[in-house]
């Protein structure tokens, strides 16, 4: 904030403040009261009554306190307040405590590998609380995901299930692109390339179409998805010979994802839990899938 | 009163007859619109995965409905008749009336048809796209032309009270309005607001709170300074304190918007500073409320008898209930807790239902007789505006009490840590904890509306037993305006 402008903002609320003050002192004093103040409107008359004491000592001391704590926090311009407070150093500071007290719960953990922290029943509540409030609002408080974001309870896991893998995840997130094919594939291409990931998940398929549609998978899907169509967990590719569909496995929806792609987005949480905490959660995430 | 200052066709009734009904109406369809969102909120089922059914299309038109079309035609119904008693000068045009009436009703019209089909610029209380936004800004300009001309030709020199609130609420408005709905067009039905990230929220609060403070208080001050000492037959009970809370409170209400983004990005010493303002704040509201609840000294007798009066009363006391609340709210450490949860939803509905709805709903009484060239107070049946006042107050109090349980248990529950620091409940199952109470804020809300429709009957027989006193020469033609 520039300092011009810091000065209008101190000048406007010192002089509202002053002027809120003169308008009460000014105006305590009544002239006749009892009576009417001689206007009328409409058959409408006003008592020249002064106002109430209560109100006006009330009043005035909201106006003090105002005063009194624009001096002591932030609140006049630059200003910083007698107190030094500021939200950023509040914020530093409970973290700071909360660090110092909770932090130790979860390092106990840290020394106990991954794999063997399923056995930890204690670990695993913790990991469940995380779970609920990191987690839940989109893969679901089971893990179960819905449509668009993953399903955690079953064998597909399309970044990879080992713990570095989970780990990488829970840490920095993962970012899915699946192209649109709409521009490099006419109507008959997605419409055959459709058939064919049909034929690959062990569904029916239209034997022919499938035929034209492998021959177009393997120059364009392949490079992610692999010649046999079982996805690369480094690339985030899924496999496509289960029955198992992140955005659906109807031929219209697998139609959509040929033609506007998809990009699958999972947030990175080092910023918002520590690693003694990701530890915990990697070993509770790792746990919904089957064993 | 005597019978021919109200039959003397020197007003113009008919504008404020047309905007009292629209009063009725529109609270009608506002209020059903807040019932149905609230039973959404419940049972989610009931949008029927109809896309112009749900509840984020619909929550804009329950408020739009409510504020504007049903709060704004009370406020020109009751602004539009009272600048031209206490003038004692005709409006200056009747074509103007005609324009403004109807210039109102096509904003309304035009919302109900874009808001469900997810026209929205997406700000709160803000939501009609630009070209109704622009249409708002004229009918605007020329029901403050209409107002304030009106003003110019006053036959005394002083100007009443609540026709400071009203210019206030006017001026105020169309500032307000202006600033906030700056946006570049890219369509005729989108456009972008020329500000941006925290610039945009504040510009947001800074019109969404004066709509409460100018439109929701001021406003409705200003029809609470004319019908409460009329019902009561009283008067005033200090002109001082009137004078200093009506400039204290318009002064002070700008500054209060920052308390909408406590902990957000905004900067530190913005919120400080919106926070001790909204403090201030509390003195000058309840300014109002003591010069109308101290009017009725000497008249108390009048409550048992008087179910209009009911209203009146009861509502300065949601109103000073809920601008205590407010300023509480405003305090950091309290909207640390009440934030984002249905406490809020709780306060503003003791402002909407409790203040806002019961005093038109008590002025509008006040105003069909007269209307109709009846007697004041001559409604078709007076038992049915006292259940009309216990069905709206038994709603009200049902609606406040649940969202206040609701709301104080939801910021517990989100802030509840356990032994690890870890979160004691997912958000899911503070929802799962809210349900009882949404059933409850549904119930209240539809016995809330229920009594609008006691109302509208109401109306409708104090309207045919007028027609039949005139066939059979009882009232002229004359003395019944409508």
């Amino acid at each position: 904030m520039s300092n011009a402008f810091s000065l209008f903002v101190i000048i406007a609320t010192l002089g509202s403040l002053l002027v809120f003050t003169l308008l009460l002192v000014l105006n305590r004093k009544v002239s006749n009261p009892g009576q009417t103040t001689g206007h009328e409107y409409d058959g409408i008359e006003e008592y020249d009554n002064p106002l109430p004491a209560w109100w006006f000592w009330g009043f005035l001391l909201s106006i003090v306190f105002a005063l009194g704590y624009l001096i002591y926090y932030p609140g006049l311009g630059n200003f910083e307040g007698l107190s030094g407070w500021t939200s950023a150093k509040q914020l530093a500071q409970q973290q700071a405590e909360a660090d110092e007290r909770f932090g130790p719960v979860f390092a106990q953990y840290r020394a106990i590998p991954v794999e063997e922290l399923a056995d930890v029943p204690a670990a695993m509540r913790m990991g469940q609380r995380l779970f609920a409030s990191s987690c839940a609002p989109c893969h679901g408080s089971a893990g179960s995901g819905t449509f668009g974001f993953p399903n955690l309870t079953d064998h597909e896991w399309q970044w990879g299930q080992s713990v570095d893998q989970v780990q990488a995840t829970l840490l920095n997130g993962r970012m899915a692109t699946m192209p649109a094919w709409s521009t490099v594939l006419d109507a008959y291409g997605i419409r055959d390339v459709t058939e064919y990931v049909v034929q690959l998940s062990g569904r029916e398929a239209d034997a022919g179409q499938a035929a034209t549609g492998q021959t177009q998978f393997n120059q364009f899907c392949a490079a992610c998805h692999g010649m046999d169509g079982k996805g690369q967990p480094l690339l985030g590719a899924p496999d496509l010979t289960n029955d198992i569909w992140l955005y659906g496995g109807s031929r219209e929806q697998i139609t959509d994802v040929l033609r506007k792609g998809r990009n699958g987005r999972m947030p990175g949480f080092a910023d918002r839990l520590d690693e003694d905490r990701i530890h915990i959660l990697n070993a509770y995430v790792r746990s919904l899938a089957p064993q | 009163m005597t019978p021919n200052q109200f039959s003397q066709p020197v007003y113009n009734y008919k504008v404020v007859h047309q905007f009292a009904l629209a009063t009725v109406f529109w609270g009608i369809i506002g209020m059903a619109v807040g019932v149905l969102i609230a039973a959404q909120l419940a049972w989610p089922v009931l949008n029927f995965d109809t896309p112009w059914l749900s509840y984020g299309r619909l929550r804009p038109l329950h408020t739009n409905g409510v504020i504007f079309a049903f709060g704004g035609s009370a406020l020109m119904a009751c602004s539009l008749f009272i600048v031209q008693r206490t003038c004692g000068a005709r409006l200056i045009s009747d074509r103007l009336a005609s324009f403004v009436f109807w210039g109102w009703q096509t904003i309304i019209v035009l919302a109900v048809i874009t808001l469900p089909m997810g026209m929205t610029t997406s700000k709160e209380y803000a939501e009609l796209e630009w070209p109704i936004s622009i249409l708002i800004a004229v009918v605007w300009v020329a029901y403050a032309i209409l107002f304030f001309g009106t003003i110019m030709k006053r036959q005394q020199k002083h100007i009443y009270v609540a026709n400071w609130f009203f210019s206030a609420f006017i001026i105020t408005v169309a500032i307000l309005h202006i600033v906030n709905n700056l946006a570049i067009p890219v369509t005729f039905t989108k456009s972008y607001s020329i500000y941006a990230g925290t610039v945009d929220a504040m510009v947001q609060w800074w019109w969404g709170h004066n709509a409460v403070g100018f439109f929701l208080t001021a406003g409705f001050l200003g029809i609470m300074y004319y019908f409460v000492p009329k019902q009561a037959g009283r008067p005033i009970y200090s002109y001082r304190l009137s004078v200093v809370h009506f400039w204290a409170l318009i002064a002070i209400y700008v500054w209060a918007g920052p308390h909408h983004l406590h902990y957000s990005a905004l900067p530190d010493w913005t919120q400080n500073l919106g926070m001790a303002m909204s403090l201030i704040l509390l003195a000058p509201s309840w300014g109002g409320m003591i010069n109308g609840i101290m009017t009725l000294s000497g008249a108390w007798d009048k409550l048992r008898t008087d179910p209009i009066l009911k209203f009146l009363v009861v509502s300065l006391s949601f109103y000073g209930m809920s601008t205590f609340e407010g300023p509480m709210l405003s305090i950091k450490s309290v909207n640390a807790l009440s934030h984002m949860t249905d406490w809020t939803v709780g306060h503003v509905h003791a402002g909407a239902l409790g203040w806002v709805a019961m005093i038109s709903i008590g002025a509008t009484y006040h105003l069909i007789p007269l209307l109709y060239g009846r007697k004041p107070g001559e409604m078709f049946s007076i038992k049915l505006i006292d259940l009309h006042f216990w069905l709206a107050t038994v709603g009200t109090v049902l609606y406040i009490v649940s969202m206040w349980v609701n709301g104080m248990m939801q910021g517990l529950m989100w802030r509840a840590v356990n032994d690890d620091g870890t979160l004691t409940y997912s958000f899911i199952e503070t929802v799962i904890a809210s349900y009882p109470g949404y059933v409850v804020r549904f119930i209240g809300g539809g016995i809330f509306l229920s009594g609008m429709l006691v109302m509208a009957w109401n109306i409708w027989k104090t309207w045919q037993i007028t027609r039949e006193e005139i066939a059979s020469g009882r009232l002229t033609q004359q003395e019944a305006l409508a």
